[in-house]
């Protein structure tokens, strides 16, 4: 989405290496948020239209508070709401703002067949260039969290972008700005996992909530936006918050060592047809052998 | 399918007189109706399969344009090749003397074509190829619509989306091998078919060498299948 002059570590699509590979920066962003203290006010999905310049969409009622049943291409916050009944009978509602994870691992980019379509920064986010999009939807199987929306008019993907534009100016992103309980934080990902931490063992210790904890999930290598979950052993009940994503392994395959076979295949079919050329040679008509003097 | 007839000999070339009607127009126009759709969906495919050939994309007018065609193309590909089936499946059977010519298969690759049983109006390879084409379509095609519409497939139902990666990668592949194997063979090594799928005809000599049931067949003037 943005033009930001951010140092960029990798690139999807892209033939050799990232400029900024080899950085290492001292920070990584992340969000924060805490599930435990979210009212489900939606003022965070109302600031990131705002921001980001999107009307209102249509809201779809499915017996629920949620505004629609997933994330669309212009609505890329939404808090997911699910009824969860405890053992004893009672019931509590669950709400998670849903948006793009900002994996470290990003599958979406390993997925993408575009030279920059997709980008990661050396802060960690992940940002698509519309410009470099070319619309196959590649990234829609790459990603383990289901966010990459296709927008049929333009042909482009889109997805949060952490508002990268407000970022790389020393902002935080619109959803942090508009949160009234403060259950959404914004900061480098060494404090916002400080923060986080603290706040599960609150819960442990003072709340009863033995299981809570921090959702950061290892199998995409940490990402940069993490949940203070009451229940981090269930997190598929915060509307299908998956326990162990990674890159599909298909995914992986088919951008590593598929490439390779499929390449080296191919070339092995052109030496080789080119050997028999240089060997055998084309086929000739030989009137006088086969031919049997023009009679059949 | 008796698409194929004795013309009179009246263009003699070399010293064994006339030519036969390999292809006729119909079958000429939905061969390379094929070939061209093939080949734009070769490249473009190929930019999509690597970074290190994106730059194909350019050569048919850049990444959103090369994504936008490449799943019509397909379409029309699939559509000629449904048609090539349509009016070649009679020939395209295995027959007793396929068998006999594939067990004698290595005096073909090595241009020892005198040894080799007659065979129809397509030799097994061409049958291979054909059938390796047709299944591989088919493929390709159902494989493609769950690229092409990928938000359609439920999250619930994700496995669908990563068999569609799979299967559309392992047939391209494998009409690939036998795209290379077609172009080698019928552009280099029999320059003679390629031009029979230009013009239509061979030469008399060429059909009795390469297809002599089929020569036989067709120069009695008997009525075929």
């Amino acid at each position: 989405m943005s033009q930001a002059t951010l140092a960029i570590r990798r690139i999807s699509g892209h033939a050799g290496a990232a400029p900024g590979e080899d950085v290492e920066r001292d920070e990584l962003v992340c969000k924060l948020i805490d599930t435990t203290t979210c009212i489900g006010c939606k003022a965070c999905e109302v600031a990131c239209l705002e921001w980001n310049g999107y009307t209102f969409s249509e809201t779809v009622f499915d017996n629920s508070y949620q505004t629609m049943p997933e994330t669309t291409w212009n609505y890329w916050n939404l808090i997911k709401f699910n009824e969860l009944e405890r053992e004893d009978g009672s019931v509590t509602l669950l709400m998670r703002k849903d948006q793009c994870m900002h994996c470290a691992d990003p599958g979406c980019l390993a997925a993408c067949p575009a030279d920059g379509a997709i980008v990661q920064y050396t802060n960690g986010i992940v940002d698509f260039q519309q410009q470099n999009c070319i619309g196959c939807g590649y990234c829609v199987s790459g990603c383990p969290f289901d966010i990459p929306k296709f927008n049929p008019a333009t042909k482009k993907m889109f997805k949060c972008t952490l508002c990268v534009d407000r970022v790389s100016e020393g902002l935080e992103p619109a959803c942090i700005k508009s949160c009234p309980t403060g259950c959404l934080h914004f900061g480098t990902k060494e404090d916002m996992t400080f923060m986080a931490q603290t706040r599960a063992k609150q819960l442990r210790d003072n709340y009863g909530m033995e299981k809570a904890g921090v959702y950061d999930p290892a199998g995409v290598d940490g990402t940069g936006v993490i949940y203070v979950l009451h229940d981090v052993t269930n997190p598929e009940a915060y509307g299908g918050l998956p326990s162990n994503p990674h890159i599909p392994w298909v995914v992986r395959f088919w951008k590593g060592p598929a490439k390779w076979i499929g390449n080296l295949a191919m070339l092995g079919g052109i030496l080789g047809v080119t050997m028999h050329y240089l060997r055998y040679g084309p086929k000739e008509v030989d009137a006088e052998k086969h031919g049997n003097g023009g009679k059949p | 399918m008796s698409t194929t007839h004795v013309i009179s000999s009246d263009r003699a070339t070399g010293e064994s007189g006339g030519e036969i009607v390999r292809y006729t127009l119909s079958e000429r126009v939905h061969h390379w109706l094929a070939a061209l759709t093939y080949i734009y969906c070769l490249i473009t495919g190929l930019a999509f399969w690597s970074p290190y050939m994106f730059w194909l994309a350019a050569v048919v007018g850049g990444g959103p344009t090369a994504r936008f065609w490449h799943p019509w193309f397909g379409l029309a590909f699939a559509l000629s090749v449904g048609w090539m089936y349509k009016i070649w499946h009679g020939d395209l059977a295995t027959t007793d003397a396929d068998r006999r010519w594939f067990k004698a298969i290595n005096y073909y690759v090595q241009n020892d074509d005198e040894k080799l049983p007659p065979v129809a109006r397509f030799n097994f390879g061409q049958k291979l190829f054909f059938w390796l084409m047709f299944y591989g379509v088919i493929l390709l095609l159902i494989s493609g619509l769950g690229l092409w519409f990928v938000e359609s497939i439920p999250w619930s139902l994700r496995w669908l989306r990563y068999l569609a990666v799979t299967v559309h990668v392992v047939a391209a592949m494998a009409t690939i091998g036998a795209f290379i194997i077609h172009i080698y063979m019928s552009v280099f090594m029999e320059p003679e078919s390629f031009h029979a799928m230009i013009r239509g005809r061979v030469s008399d000599v060429w059909a009795r060498t390469y297809h002599r049931l089929w020569y036989e067949q067709v120069t009695k003037g008997t009525s075929k299948k």
